[in-house]
């Protein structure tokens, strides 16, 4: 569980974060919605600590990150595992020691039992036979899925994901979607997914979270979304055409 | 306000780079694969050029020697001492700003472009110490850098001297050995491990703290040379100043 109390974020005069509230299900994929450029990221690394808040506070479990001294935010370090956009694979080392590497961080343990580890995260992201091959060698979905077995490798409690999807095609986009789903059940972790892609909130939005300009405007479960008249939330989830016409259908048969 | 904004920026990096540690065992790789790419792998560039620099600072040297009461023995001499004094030290220097400090701003430039470097952070690791302190070990085996270059320059300059009929082989070696200061040595190296330190930080800095995108590396690395080599020659100019006159 995250909670988060009254997040302001500002670069120079520029407000990007607004003063936001909300708290973050353990065992649940939580996403944040909304436009390019409505903060997302930017909230993202703040929970993540990379950016500090000039104002309010972030729970994780009971305890706040503004509370915690160098040693304990090194540890929380360790129980988060984090997908980038791009997936950000060092790309001077090999899948295999991509995936290594929280490991060889964190762990003392021999480095058979690392491998023995890393095949079976890479076989869990259903890769096999790439551990030698480097990251520019291999294509966007498999590089997302190297990136997610880096990412839990180390068995996080806490997983953040930034637009795990963009750049894949819409098949590769839902397994990337289903496959981070399936992992935040089977280990009842907490999760939390930025992106603007409707198919994700319906595939996997078991908590969503609205933003606008930096101002969380609504929360609740992709069940809900399609049902709220909340203008902002509408007009961001009915862009597109395919929507409009489900919605068409639907209100028909009401 | 804007240099003296950098300049802080660089001071208070040096200070992340020995903060926390990153564990030892992983450094010890990082150390040794910097080693190789930062060391061995310039090699071959600075054996080619330090040997016919070397070559030509001979020839040009018995060229210009037209009166016959200057000993012969003056170009071994002339070669040494411009060899050791400048050229290994500094002009090397300034090439490996091209070879070297370009390689580390594109590295960790493009480490920052694709968030690798949040990665890293992300995972509770000091990205300062974890990039930029290997490469400043890496760069205190540098002066065998220097070393080979200062060799193979008189090197050049004997086998171009004596190929070239303008200087017999023992009047030229004579002339190396002749009048040696060993404080030049002393002047020579403690002015190599200044640049090696230039040479480490100044591009990871660069690196470090660019903004954008692909274009932006590149603009990044061609603005770490030109501030590298500025650097170089400012802290030659200096060194020269407080240690020889
Ligand atoms: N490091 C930064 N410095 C200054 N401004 C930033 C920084 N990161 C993001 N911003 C600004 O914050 C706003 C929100 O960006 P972001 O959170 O990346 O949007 P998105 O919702 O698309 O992820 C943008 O206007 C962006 O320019
Ligand atoms: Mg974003």
């Amino acid at each position: 569980m995250i909670k988060v109390e009254n997040v302001h974020k500002s670069f120079g005069d520029e407000k990007i974060l607004k003063g936001i509230n909300t708290e973050f299900d353990k065992g649940k994929t939580n996403l944040i919605i909304g436009q390019s450029g409505s903060g997302k990221t930017v909230f993202l690394k703040c929970l993540l600590g990379l950016f500090k808040p000039e104002q309010g506070r972030i729970y994780y479990e009971d305890k706040a990150i503004q509370d915690m001294d160098d040693e304990e935010q090194r540890q929380l370090r360790e129980k988060i595992g984090m997908l980038f956009q791009g997936g950000a694979l060092f790309d001077s080392m090999n899948i295999e020691e991509n995936v290594m590497f929280p490991l060889r961080m964190f762990t003392n343990r021999k480095k058979s039992d690392h491998l023995d580890r890393v095949n079976a995260v890479l076989k869990r992201v259903k890769l096999e036979n790439v551990n030698k091959k480097f990251p520019a060698e291999i294509s966007g979905g498999m590089q997302k899925r190297v990136a997610i077995a880096r990412a839990i490798v180390n068995e996080p409690r806490f997983l953040f994901c930034d637009e795990p999807n963009s750049g894949l095609d819409p098949k590769t986009a839902t397994i990337i979607d289903n496959l981070i789903q399936e992992i935040t059940h089977e280990n009842n972790i907490t999760t939390i997914v930025v992106t603007h892609d409707m198919n994700s909130v319906m595939e996997i939005g078991e908590k969503v979270v609205f933003l606008k300009e930096g101002l969380l405007v609504w929360q609740g479960t992709n069940q809900e979304i399609f049902k709220t008249d909340h203008e902002d939330v509408t007009n961001f989830v009915y862009s597109s055409d395919l929507f409009k016409k489900i919605r068409e259908v639907q209100n028909k048969e009401a | 306000m804007k240099y003296l904004h950098d300049i802080g920026s660089y001071f208070l990096m040096l200070k992340r780079v020995f903060g926390s540690f990153t564990k030892t065992s992983v450094l010890r790789h990082l150390i040794l694969k910097e080693i190789n790419d930062l060391i061995i792998t310039s090699l071959p560039i600075v054996a080619f050029i330090s040997f016919f620099v070397g070559g030509v600072v001979a020839i040009q040297t018995a060229l210009n020697m037209d009166n016959p009461i200057i000993p012969k023995t003056l170009i071994g001499f002339a070669t040494r001492q411009s060899v050791i004094l400048e050229f290994a030290p500094t002009f090397m220097s300034i090439i490996m700003a091209g070879k070297v400090g370009s390689f580390i701003t594109s590295s960790i430039g493009s480490m920052r472009v694709t968030e690798q470097i949040d990665a890293l952070e992300v995972m509770g690791i000091n990205s300062l110490n974890y990039l930029v302190f290997p490469k400043i070990v890496a760069l205190m085996f540098y002066p065998f850098v220097i070393v080979v270059s200062m060799f193979l320059g008189i090197m050049g300059g004997w086998v171009a001297g004596v190929q070239g009929g303008f200087v017999s082989s023992s009047d030229f070696l004579a002339g190396v050995q002749e009048g040696f200061i060993p404080y030049q040595l002393f002047y020579a190296f403690f002015k190599t491990l200044v640049f090696s330190f230039i040479l480490a930080t100044v591009p990871s800095w660069q690196g470090f703290y660019m903004k954008g995108g692909a274009l932006e590396v590149g603009k990044a690395s061609t603005n770490s040379f030109v501030w590298t080599s500025v650097l170089i020659i400012a802290a030659n100019y200096i060194i020269t100043q407080l240690l020889l006159s």
